[in-house]
């Protein structure tokens, strides 16, 4: 596709029909959770885009981030949003290697200073610059330079929105995040370890559609962060009921209770899992029976036991569940900022989880 | 479920266990205010399901309770999609799916027609244009 071009011009000439790119739009909306009365605002921004250029740089990382897009099952969708820009430097997926991949880079960001999309997965390190390089600069060197030109970064996934497992204690290599580093560009963090890929493809054309979208105090942006696992997850009425899985194989967990106490993260995590679901729509980890992780949080590797519970419920949760249908979301807000520092002492108090703490808790 | 009418993958085997969220009675509610409003003041209404928390099962039961109704239409753009009112007349059950027969989305639409159904401006121009130009070569080569 012609940068010239808009996107609507190179649907037509590929003989894409109306009918087609009014699903794409609606299935874009559905997947950046955005309601349905916004699908004709999609489609009359989208039809008029020109395609910007995108250099995506990968530093710390194990590139999961990328798997997770590009191992997509929905690749109708990926494929016009990839029609829909230019990805000018992904030094995984081009082509090109060694001094021919930087050169792409270089020219990538001469011809498009100031309007480029940088896109960053990984974290980098902050001690020794040594720890990690791409053809011979520094991951540092290399982000503080191609953010220079950019007009908005997306850190994607956990290690680079907030660290990742490469930050986790010790932190041998001192890795810090992008937006520990770049202080004078937006940054949209879409974290997730790895992120949904609809929702990395999400905040792509939420941007080129919309413009930098809605973000949380995290950087993350709402349309797909704005609800807690726990508010969306469709276990939520047994955890009112205060019926729980006490262990993997008990009556609890063979009837689907909640997994509250098997230490699932979900009352303090903000995430799409709940409702866009991975591998196409199929299910995500509390369906398949396991608690949410907390990926898409800051130091959730360090944040206190994957199987240890946020709190031990001290109160009859029935009876909390009567008050809160009186009193609204008021009891439900005052739970989530009780877990939350919870989890918040843990991350300060930097509880070291073992092996046979592992085994002991499971 | 697929386009081929199999169960999506992994929906089958959790539903037995599966608890219920208790989101179908106030989403029927949702569609009986929609009826409402389009006959009194003939205001369009979607609801994406996929934006609705449902457990394994559920969305299978809102399906069966809604049923099918006079018409069935299938269009086949990327992958492809099937239109289906059901059985309350208004209430419109369409589901996208992709090239594999995954779903990518589904929508409960209330209104008359809805939209994807109806012929687009743009599709008709590009086929007249298409049409013009068969005539215009059949006039040269005849």
């Amino acid at each position: 596709m012609s940068k010239d071009k808009t996107l609507g011009d190179t649907l037509r000439e590929q003989g894409v029909s109306r009918r087609s790119f009014l699903k794409f739009c609606a299935t874009t909306a559905s997947m950046m959770a955005l309601p349905p009365t916004m699908i004709p605002v999609i489609a009359a921004t989208l039809e008029k885009l020109r395609r910007p250029s995108v250099i995506w740089l990968s530093f710390q990382e194990c590139t999961g981030c990328t798997e997770s897009l590009t191992r997509s099952h929905s690749a109708t969708i990926e494929d016009l949003i990839f029609d829909s820009i230019s990805l000018d430097y992904h030094h995984t997926l081009q082509a090109a290697s060694g001094s021919a991949a930087e050169q792409a880079r270089e020219e990538a960001m001469q011809e498009n200073y100031g309007n480029y999309i940088l896109v960053v997965d990984g974290s980098i390190p902050g001690e020794n610059n040594g720890y990690s390089t791409i053809a011979g600069i520094s991951n540092k060197d290399m982000l503080l330079e191609v953010a220079a030109g950019a007009a908005a970064i997306v850190a994607v996934g956990s290690c680079a929105a907030f660290g990742g497992l490469p930050n986790a204690d010790p932190n041998p290599t001192g890795a810090v995040s992008v937006s520990d580093l770049v202080k004078d560009k937006a940054i949209v963090n879409v974290p997730g370890c790895p992120p949904i890929p609809a929702v990395i493809t999400g905040v792509l054309v939420q941007f080129l559609t919309f413009g930098l979208p809605e973000l949380d105090q995290l950087g993350r942006p709402a349309a797909f962060y704005g609800n807690s696992i726990h508010d969306r997850c469709y276990r939520r009425p047994f955890y009112d009921k205060g019926l729980f899985a006490n262990s993997f194989d008990d009556e609890g967990a063979k009837k689907g209770w909640c997994l509250f106490k098997l230490g699932c993260k979900g009352p303090t995590t903000y995430n799409a899992c709940a409702t866009t679901k991975w591998n196409n729509g199929t299910s995500f980890p509390i369906e398949a029976g396991h608690p949410c992780l907390g990926c898409s949080e800051p130091d959730f590797w360090d944040a206190g036991g994957f199987y240890k519970a946020l709190s031990t419920p001290t109160e009859d949760i029935g009876k909390t569940a009567v008050y809160a249908g009186t009193a609204g979301l008021i009891a439900g807000a005052a739970l989530g900022v009780s877990l939350r520092a919870r989890k918040q002492s843990a991350v300060k108090n930097h509880e070291r989880v073992t092996i046979d703490d592992l085994d002991e808790e499971s | 479920m697929t386009a081929n009418g199999m169960p999506a993958p992994g929906f089958a085997a959790s539903a037995p266990c599966a608890p219920a969220t208790g989101n179908l009675v106030p989403l029927k509610n949702e569609i009986r205010h929609a009826l409402t409003r389009w006959l009194e003041q003939g205001e369009k209404h979607v609801i994406d399901l996929r934006s609705i928390p449902l457990a394994p099962g559920e969305e299978d039961r809102l399906l069966e309770q809604l049923g099918e109704g006079e018409v069935n239409a299938r269009l086949s753009i990327q992958g492809t999609s099937d239109i289906i009112e059901t059985r309350y007349p208004g209430v419109w059950l369409i589901t996208h799916y992709d090239e594999n027969e995954s779903i990518m989305g589904r929508f409960i639409e209330v209104c008359e027609v809805p939209g994807i159904l109806t012929s687009q401006a743009d599709d008709i121009r590009a086929g007249l244009e298409r049409l013009e130009d068969q005539l215009s070569n059949a006039e040269t080569t005849a």
